[in-house]
């Protein structure tokens, strides 16, 4: 293909649009590594922040309650998300059926404010003591649709052939969709659930309405200290976290690359063979 | 009704004519409604043990749905079916002893060659020495061995229809269904695949159930053929009767070229009967008429390499012969059609075989010919 020399005013374009996007990123960035106490003037590199993070306990604490919510409640989405994704892709009509995805479909759109209030509304009326689980159970309502969506994607181009054969060569239908339709249909459960975790470790609005005592997870604390002014500490977990979740988009997307490489070499490879 | 001899057919494995044998396979007044549409209507089929069965017909005719019927994807809505003098009702697919081989050959992505072709036995829970030397054996018989550890799409189009094959065949099923089997292969391969899959299918001595749209297929590897056509059988029988001795128009212009002549029976003699056609405005003599009177209505059937064309006068009294004029010559290569004009807007066609490198051919555009066929080269269809 030919290389056209650039225009100014696409690079101009870029550049603007990525100093849109990732300017505050990088700003948030670069104080992280600043040694003055004051978040705006610049006092010279420095890791203390870093330091200091590690021995403050409370924000410590609140990020081991973020990630144990959102280990779970993303597992627990994922399983519901792919029943449910299964139920409306394999079942063809039933009674009932555009009920049914429209619910599921809801609370993609449903205001956050609205989802949090009546699920505190719902804990309170079962006299439900608030904390850990609730927020955990919130976060699996919510998540779920997300995981049914793009379960079902990946199972719209999924041949049912498939499960057809196994099934004709002697395999129960249970034991089918674990054999066959699961390990097919896995880049997509992988991907619901990494969705699913990334809603929970950043959610405040829902997670504060269904919040009890001892149960602060690390937006919400990131939230409350803000409120007392922006520390570099603050901007110190914030770089910690873009930077797990950076490594870990990187790193899924090098590998489903590698392996669509991969298979485009062997499939060329298979039709140079066959003659 | 008694069938007529087609001349002198070798014939070693014929059980359907045989009234004492029992069907292995026993579609008992199948219905398959789909809401409205009627897929499969009130059809009653039999075939035999070690039979090479086709169901033949176009996209849609239920084909199909009979297939998957019997394999336990789809339950007849009314009727019953049998295999092996068992009532196959309520029994799920995977637990019926019948294997199928899918159009998209549905092989498992995720799993090598070896793992697709031991799928089905471990669901046996055969133990694992004797499903390694299976999976071996069932490699060699395709000839994949090379292949064992690869993955699908390793493979090319040809391997993967060989491994789909080697699956389905490696619980030795009681019946092997075919869906359109070679439908995603080149032509010379699927020439090649249909000698192999007859091979096959004697060597191992099994019933194989085969559903195509392709006739030549059909007429290749099945002992019989049922054309099928809206959800009825129009036809079983072998793919010499059927082609010889098509049973309706339908079945006549379904399978291979044919001349088909309106024509009114005028005189009939025991089985010899003459047929007044208008459009030759002449009388055809026809040896073999079948259950016809006099004054019917009715359909004559030639197929067009029956009828011969020459420049002088056949010799033969005996033989139907009338002059006419060539139209139009499509050169194929192994042979020429020749479209001879009866009438306004009205052909037969005549195949002849280039039997010499003739450049020149002896009879051209406009040439004044006689054709003429043999009293018992064609049919009569009625209705």
């Amino acid at each position: 293909m030919e290389h056209r020399k650039p225009s100014w005013f696409n690079i101009t374009s870029l550049v603007l649009g990525f100093s849109f996007l990732y300017l505050p990123i990088v700003i948030l960035v670069i104080y992280s590594f600043n040694a003055s106490r004051l978040v705006t003037v610049w006092g010279g590199f420095s890791t203390k922040w870093y330091v200091s993070l590690l021995s403050n306990e409370q924000m410590l604490d609140a990020a081991w309650v973020t990630l144990r919510i959102g280990v779970t409640s993303a597992t627990l989405a994922t399983v519901l998300g792919t029943i449910a994704a299964m139920v409306l892709a394999r079942q063809g009509r039933f009674f009932g059926r555009t009920l049914f995805s429209g619910m599921i479909y809801a609370p993609l759109v449903m205001p956050e404010v609205i989802l949090g209030l009546s699920l505190l509304l719902l804990f309170v009326s079962l006299d439900q003591a608030r904390g850990f689980w609730t927020i955990m159970i919130a976060h699996t309502t919510f998540a779920m649709c997300y995981v049914a969506v793009v379960v079902q994607s990946r199972l719209a181009g999924f041949d049912r052939s498939l499960e057809e054969a196994a099934m004709d060569l002697g395999c129960p239908p249970v034991k089918t969709f674990f054999t066959i339709t699961l390990p097919q249909i896995l880049p997509g459960v992988a991907a619901g659930w990494m969705l699913a975790f990334t809603l929970s470790l950043d959610d405040l609005v829902i997670a504060s309405f269904t919040t009890g005592p001892g149960a602060t997870t690390l937006p919400m604390k990131i939230y409350s200290q803000v409120r007392l002014g922006v520390t570099p500490e603050i901007n110190a977990i914030c770089t910690i976290l873009v930077a797990i979740v950076t490594v870990g988009v990187i790193t899924a997307s090098l590998i489903s690359k590698r392996q669509q490489v991969q298979r485009e070499r062997d499939e060329r490879m298979a039709i140079a063979n066959q003659y | 009704m008694a069938k007529k001899p087609i001349g002198p057919v070798r014939r070693a494995f014929a059980p359907w004519e045989d009234p004492s044998a029992i069907p292995f396979i026993e579609f008992r007044n199948v219905t398959k409604r789909f809401g409205d549409f009627v897929a499969v209507d009130n059809l009653s089929l039999s075939i035999y043990e070690r039979e090479f069965h086709a169901l033949l017909g176009g996209s849609g005719c239920g084909k199909t749905t009979m297939m998957r019927m019997l394999a336990g994807f789809e339950t007849p809505t009314e009727g019953q079916i049998f295999l092996d003098g068992q009532d196959l009702a309520g029994i799920p697919p995977y637990r019926r002893p019948v294997n199928m081989m899918f159009q998209s050959y549905a092989l498992f992505p995720h799993m090598t060659v070896e793992a697709n072709i031991a799928f089905g036995l471990k669901q046996d829970g055969m133990p694992a020495a004797e499903i390694s030397s299976r999976v071996q054996e069932m490699l060699r018989l395709v000839k994949l061995e090379q292949f064992a550890k690869r993955k699908p799409h390793q493979l090319s189009g040809g391997q993967r229809q060989r491994v789909a094959l080697a699956r389905s065949l490696a619980k030795r099923p009681k019946v092997l269904l075919l869906d359109e089997p070679m439908a995603a292969l080149d032509k010379k391969l699927r020439e090649e695949t249909q000698l192999e899959l007859m091979t096959l299918q004697e060597d191992l001595r099994m019933t194989f159930l085969i559903v195509t749209h392709d006739q030549e297929e059909a007429m290749t590897v099945a002992d019989r053929i049922s054309v099928m056509d809206r959800g009825h059988i129009r036809q079983v029988a072998t793919p010499g009767e059927i082609y010889e001795m098509p049973n309706s128009r339908f079945v006549a212009e379904f399978i291979g070229d044919i001349n088909l002549f309106h024509g009114k029976v005028t005189q009939k003699q025991s089985e010899d009967a003459q047929l007044y056609c208008d459009l030759t405005d002449s009388t055809i003599n026809i040896q073999g008429a079948g259950d016809v009177r006099v004054g019917d209505e009715v359909t004559f059937a030639i197929r067009p390499e029956k009828v011969r064309i020459s420049l002088d006068k056949p010799a033969e009294s005996n033989a139907n012969v009338i002059q006419a004029e060539v139209w139009d010559i499509a050169y194929m290569g192994d042979v020429s059609i020749y479209h001879i004009k009866l009438a306004e807007d009205e052909f037969i066609r005549s195949v002849v075989a280039n039997t010499t490198r003739l450049v020149e051919r002896p009879i051209t555009w406009d040439d004044k010919i006689w054709l003429s066929w043999d009293r018992d080269a064609g049919v009569i269809l009625t209705n």
